[in-house]
This record gives structure tokens, C-alpha cells and sequence, in this order.
């Protein structure tokens, strides 16, 4: 036995212990905590009612609704404006000292609290009214850079002769791309829509700050819930949350399967 | 008969990137259904020339022609030229049908219309049946088929290959040089094509373009190109050849290895320098006998497979010999060859000449150094001078201090009884040595030109 243990220790198994270890306390437990929790009451009984009070609360379904479109209308304004962004960027041409990628990639070494409460310093000082608008503008400005990076890699490790190719069989630069361009960087626009959506979809400090707690989001009431000691009415809620984007994830890897993943941060 | 008008031409068409000079003042010809090869080592524009026929580069310089049109600023998608890549570069999302359609879709084919010309180009490439596999899973080979396809199939006046064949085995790329060869008698369309392989070129082509350092040093049918290259890059370039100094007596006679022979070359003028090309095979060899007109002794002797390949010191000189028969190392033999089988080449130059500036008396500027000089007198001092200095008197040396400049040995030439070395300096200025010692390619190398051997000469005009 004490062999064995000797043996495994000097192995290289035995470095992915403490790793195990770390995974199992904060993620494992916790996951198990909130599914204890979600299905049980104060009295620690087994229940549905915590699901059964979601789906009666009116006001809880349209703040889930509302922020799924939220995070839908953010991902989408982050791939219209992020795409160029990606090109422009592995366009040898047009970014031949690599900087504008540390320009872009910059305002992630900032904290995301700082930048918001700066945005809503900013809005305030030009008079611009916090809301909705604001809110869409601080989530795109804010995770934008998630969905730049992963589109920048698939474009740059993009095979140039592809391009070449297609223009040599007759299609015009719009042809290029439509049919060669943009289906070959599909990866890097999923990784990035993983990237920007599930963070915008739990994402609530954003809202509280660029809203002055008008709008509330789905992170929002979960955040109340917990606050508030409803510990079990929260967990159920997060559980909630959990399975939509666990189903997003599975989506995104069954599109991915076989070609040589996306933009290197999945 | 009214002469054809060219297929594509190329009007003294120069491209650079950035500051190097990639393609310098080409000028090209092609006729229309010709199987023309560009043929050069690495690094000698042939790509490039390629590129630009294709439309992905800008010409610096000059104008492109197609089918008597400009199409110098045209872009790729609207030329009449379809590429087989080198690397192929079939799109990895679409499968063999989608990417051998790519091209008839944009054109807006029906259905019907891509399917038949698909099956046509998939029977012409022998890869009927492969319409839905995807493309990696298809063997090197198999990709190439599909490529050549998808090139093929949106019939294109000309056909580009940039080496297509240079990812394969031998034995593949055999077999795809003579599918080529038929599939361009079939197709009845130009072919452009390019490679470094010399043997490929010779097999395949109707004409071949032989470049070198981005200009063309020949153009001429591969048994032209082969008997009478026309300087000692092609003939060094294309097979094997034993290049040698010789001295042209007078039309009809010329000297080398210290005896006189008959040749058919004329024009060259009296007791004129000249190189002289032998290809190994030209040469008869056998046991000293009256008729040798060189007598020598056996070096090496190696099996070739059809052929012995033996060295013969002739006299100070080496000479590559091929023969079905084998002469021992040590053997005596004579050596003859044929009139008709000697190829001479007038010398591009015979000695160094650089342009230079007079600075007093002894000291002259030239390939951005100063070099001392021998008193020169009737010259005044800052004129504009040439400066001739003879290849076997500059020095290299091993290490780059040592030297006055330092530079990169380019091209390698064996004469026989020497190296013809050419030395690029570090401001781009060629330097032609002949040496004894044994230098490589790409060597780094000092270079010092003692006073006595530079000659300083007045500017005549």
C-alpha cells in the first residue's frame, strides 16, 4: 500500500491532484449545493415549489425573457461590430505592427466595475440618460473584446490561399467572403458568441450601475433572491440559468465537431 | 501565314517587395494550347511570375497581356485563368462536388449544367465516385486530382500550376507528369507551368523558360534548351555538364584542356575566351588509343543504375564521363567527343569590372569600399573610373573580419580544374571569383583585393 501510494506520488498522474482537489471544492460542491438547494424548502424537504413559484411569478419570467434579449441583442451588435474589427486586425495590409491588437485587447486589463462606473461618469457628463440604451452600449463595449479575439485567431491562422483560390474561380470580393471567408471563421464567431453571451446573460453589476437599478436582469433577481435569504428560490432560479446555457454550450461544441476548434479560447 | 497572336504576353513586367527586386523586367510570350514551363530554383521569380499571370500580385512595372487585352490592373476573378495551387488549397468546409462547382455556381449554372461538366472533369481526373467524400480524407494525390478538377471544369483559357506535383512521391508524380501531358492534349488550352524540377520540365513541355535571380535566362524547346544552353546557369542548371574556360582559336577550332578540338560553332572571332559546355553522355570513352583526343585516368566510378558515371583527370582537368561501360579507378583511357556535341557560350564577362571613384593617387572607391591601388597617373583625382580586377586574383577568406567587405556566396560553378564562384556582397553587387578551395552555398564569406591586381582604367566616354 504505502508502495502503491509512493509509486502513484512520483507519477504524473499525481500532478493533477491539487488541480482535482481545487475543482472539487469550488465547483463540484457548489453545483451539488445549488441542486440540493433548488429542490428542497426552508425545511429541508424534498419540493418542487421552487420551480412551481417561477413559473406562476410573472415578473420573474419576463425579467428571464427580457434578459435573454438583452444578451441576444448584445452578442449580435458585438458580431456586427467585432467581425470588421477581427478582419481590419489579421489584415497584414492594414495592421502591420500588430498594436491596433493591444489597443483592441486594452480595456480587458481594466476591472469591469471601473470601466462601467467610468462609462456612467461619462454618459452623466455629457448628459446622456442612463436606461436601456446605455445598458446595451456598456454590455457591448465591455465584452466586445471577447468576441474580437477568438474571430482575430480563426482569421489570422486562415490559410491565405483560400482567398486566393476563391477569387481565382471568379467570385468577387463579397463572393469571397459569403462562401469562403466567413464559413471558415464560423468557429471563431461561436467561440466568441459563447465568450459574450453567457457572461451578458448573468451579468448584473452592469445593469444595476447603467440603469440606476431601473432594469432589472435575470442576474439581478437572483442576486436579490440571495441577498434577501431565499436561498433555495435563488438556487432554483441559478439552476435555471445553468441548463440555458448549458444548452448554448452543447449547441456551440456539436457545431464545432471535427474542424480544429475555433479561436483558441474554447 | 499571318503569325499568331499571343496567348498572354508579358511586357517588361518588374515587381518588388518592398525593396527586392523579385521579378526584374520580364518579357514573356506565350502562344495559345502551348505547354509552357517556367523552370528555376528556389527564390527565382517563377512564383511570382505565376502569381501575376493569376492576378494576386500587382505588377510594379510594366504591362500583361491576355488574348490581346490589358489586363494588368484586371482583377483575379475576372481573368480568364484558372490556378492548381501548390499546396491545392480546396476549400476544407465543402466537400469534392461543392469545391469542383465552386466555380460554375458563381456563374449561375443550373443544376443540370454543373452536374455534367462535374462528371467530365471527375472522369478526366479519374476520381468519378469521390463527388461526396470529404476533402481530408482524400490522399495527397487524390487532392490534387480534385484541384486540377476544380480548376479544369470552369474551362479557362489558360491553366496555371504552381508546381503541383512537388508534394507527391516520385512514383506519383511520374505517373501525374504523363496524365498532365494528355490531359493538355485533350484539353487543347494553354498550360503555365511551374517547377524546379529540371527533368519534370523537360518531360513535359513545349517550350521552357529557364529563370534565375528574377530574370529569364533562356526560352527555348527542352532539346534546345539542353544542347544549347546559352550560359553556363542553364547548362549548369539543366542536367549534367562539364562546363570548362576554352579558347576560341578561330570559327571551327577551339582550345581547352591544353588541346585544340573541331567544333561547328562560327562568329565568335579569333583567339576569343569562351565557355565550353560537354554533357557527360557526349563523350566516348575506352582504352588509349590514337583517335583519344584527350587522354586521362579514372577518378571514381559510380553506378548509376543505366549508366557508369566516372571522373576523368585529364590533364589538370576533371571531366564527368557517362557510359554504359565501366573503366576501373586508375584505368588510363582516351576520351573523344564530337564535333557537333560541343557546345560553346560566349563568356558573359572575364573579369570583374566594377564603377568606381579615383581618391588620390593610390587609393580608388569601389563596392562601397576603399581599396589601395598601384600609383596611376593621367587621371585626376575624384573622376568616375572603372576598376577591372581578374577573378582568380580576389581573396575570400574564412572569416568575415579578415576581409575588406564581406558577402554571401551565391552560385557555384566547377570549371574542371577550379570553382567559378559568384559572391554577393552586402550592397547587392555580384563578385565573380575563381577558386581552388571548396565553398558552399550560401557561405559567408570575406572578401580582400590585394593593391597589385586592381587596374583603374579612364572612363573612355
Amino acid at each position: 500500500m504505502n508502495r502503491k501510494f509512493l509509486l502513484y506520488a512520483s507519477s504524473r498522474k499525481s500532478w493533477a491532484l491539487p488541480y482535482l482537489i481545487f475543482a472539487v471544492i469550488f465547483v463540484v460542491v457548489p453545483l451539488l449545493l445549488i441542486i440540493v438547494y433548488a429542490f428542497t424548502n426552508d425545511g429541508g424537504h424534498l419540493t418542487l415549489e421552487n420551480f412551481e413559484k417561477f413559473f406562476k411569478h410573472q415578473e420573474a419570467i419576463n425579467t428571464f425573457i427580457f434578459s435573454i434579449g438583452i444578451a441576444i441583442l448584445t452578442t449580435l451588435f458585438c458580431i456586427l461590430l467585432g467581425y470588421p474589427a477581427a478582419w481590419i486586425l489579421s489584415n497584414s495590409k492594414l495592421n502591420r505592427s500588430k498594436t491596433l491588437v493591444i489597443l483592441f485587447i486594452l480595456p480587458m486589463w481594466v476591472n469591469i466595475l471601473v470601466r462601467t462606473l467610468a462609462t456612467v461618469a461619462l454618459f452623466n457628463f455629457v448628459s446622456i440618460p442612463l436606461g436601456e440604451g446605455a445598458l446595451i452600449f456598456g454590455m457591448v463595449y465591455n465584452f466586445i473584446p471577447f468576441m474580437i479575439y477568438p474571430i482575430y485567431n480563426t482569421l489570422q491562422k486562415m490559410d491565405r490561399s483560400y482567398i486566393d483560390a476563391a477569387a481565382d474561380l471568379g467570385a468577387n470580393p463579397m463572393n469571397v467572403f459569403l462562401k469562403v471567408v466567413l464559413p471558415l471563421s464560423m468557429p471563431g464567431v461561436m467561440s466568441g458568441i459563447m465568450m459574450v453571451f453567457m457572461p451578458t446573460i448573468t451579468t448584473f453589476a452592469i445593469a444595476e450601475l447603467l440603469t440606476l437599478n431601473n432594469i432589472k436582469l435575470f442576474g439581478t433577481t437572483i442576486q436579490e433572491n440571495i441577498n434577501n435569504s431565499m436561498w433555495n428560490y435563488g438556487a432554483a432560479l441559478s439552476l435555471i440559468m445553468l441548463l440555458l446555457i448549458a444548452a448554448t454550450t452543447l449547441f456551440n461544441t456539436k457545431d464545432n465537431n471535427g474542424s480544429n476548434a475555433g479561436g483558441g479560447l474554447w | 501565314m499571318q503569325e499568331e497572336k499571343p496567348i498572354i504576353e508579358l511586357k517588361n513586367v518588374t515587381k518588388l517587395f518592398g525593396n527586392k527586386i523579385a521579378l526584374d523586367n520580364v518579357s514573356l510570350k506565350v502562344k495559345k494550347g502551348e505547354f509552357i514551363t517556367v523552370l528555376g530554383p528556389s527564390g527565382c521569380g517563377k512564383t511570382t511570375l505565376l502569381r501575376l499571370i493569376a492576378g494576386f500580385h500587382a505588377a510594379s512595372n510594366g504591362e500583361i497581356w491576355m488574348s490581346g487585352k490589358e489586363i494588368t490592373q484586371t482583377p483575379p476573378y475576372m481573368r480568364p485563368v484558372n490556378t492548381v495551387f501548390q499546396n491545392y488549397a480546396l476549400f476544407p468546409h465543402l466537400n469534392v462536388y461543392d469545391n469542383i462547382a465552386f466555380g460554375l455556381k458563381l456563374k449561375k449554372m443550373t443544376g443540370k449544367e454543373i452536374e455534367k461538366k462535374l462528371k467530365s472533369a471527375l472522369r478526366m481526373v479519374g476520381m468519378t465516385d469521390y463527388e461526396y467524400r470529404d476533402v481530408d480524407s482524400l490522399s495527397g494525390g487524390q487532392q490534387q486530382r480534385v484541384a486540377i478538377a476544380r480548376a479544369i471544369v470552369n474551362e479557362p483559357q489558360v491553366l496555371l500550376l504552381d508546381e503541383p506535383l512537388a508534394a507527391l512521391d516520385l512514383k506519383m508524380r511520374k505517373d501525374m507528369q504523363l496524365e498532365l501531358k494528355d490531359m493538355h492534349k485533350t484539353l487543347g488550352i494553354t498550360f503555365v507551368y511551374v517547377t524546379h524540377d529540371q527533368e519534370e520540365a523537360l518531360t513535359l513541355s513545349d517550350t521552357i523558360v529557364v529563370m534565375s535571380e528574377g530574370k529569364i535566362q533562356q526560352i527555348g524547346s527542352p532539346t534546345d534548351i539542353y544542347n544549347e544552353p546559352q550560359n553556363s546557369f542553364v547548362a549548369d542548371f539543366i542536367g549534367e555538364s562539364n562546363i570548362l574556360n576554352g579558347m576560341m582559336v578561330h570559327d571551327g577550332l577551339v582550345h581547352f584542356c591544353n588541346a585544340d578540338f573541331e567544333c561547328v560553332d562560327k562568329g565568335f572571332g579569333k583567339n576569343t575566351q569562351v565557355d565550353v559546355v560537354i554533357r557527360p553522355e557526349d563523350l566516348y570513352i575506352f582504352p588509349v588509343s590514337d583517335v583519344a583526343q584527350l587522354v586521362g585516368v579514372v577518378q571514381s566510378t559510380i553506378f548509376k543504375g543505366v549508366h557508369y558515371e566516372m571522373t576523368v583527370l585529364c590533364d589538370g582537368y576533371e571531366i564527368l564521363v557517362q557510359d554504359y561501360h565501366q573503366f576501373g579507378v586508375n584505368t588510363e583511357v582516351g576520351l573523344l567527343v564530337k564535333p557537333f556535341d560541343i557546345q560553346i557560350m560566349k563568356k558573359e564577362r572575364i573579369c570583374n569590372t566594377f564603377k568606381g571613384k579615383l581618391l588620390d593617387t593610390s587609393h580608388v572607391e569601389f563596392l562601397g569600399c576603399t581599396f589601395e591601388c598601384f600609383p596611376v597617373s593621367g587621371i585626376e583625382e575624384g573622376a568616375e573610373v572603372k576598376v577591372e580586377v581578374d577573378f582568380s586574383d580576389i581573396i575570400l577568406q574564412d572569416n568575415e573580419e579578415d576581409g575588406m567587405l564581406t558577402g554571401e556566396v551565391n552560385f557555384i560553378l566547377y570549371k574542371g580544374d577550379h570553382y567559378h564562384l559568384t559572391i554577393r556582397s552586402d550592397w547587392d553587387e555580384d563578385v565573380f571569383v575563381d577558386t581552388n578551395d571548396i565553398w558552399d552555398d550560401g557561405d559567408r564569406v570575406g572578401i580582400s583585393i590585394p593593391p597589385p591586381v586592381v587596374r583603374v582604367i579612364k572612363m573612355t566616354d
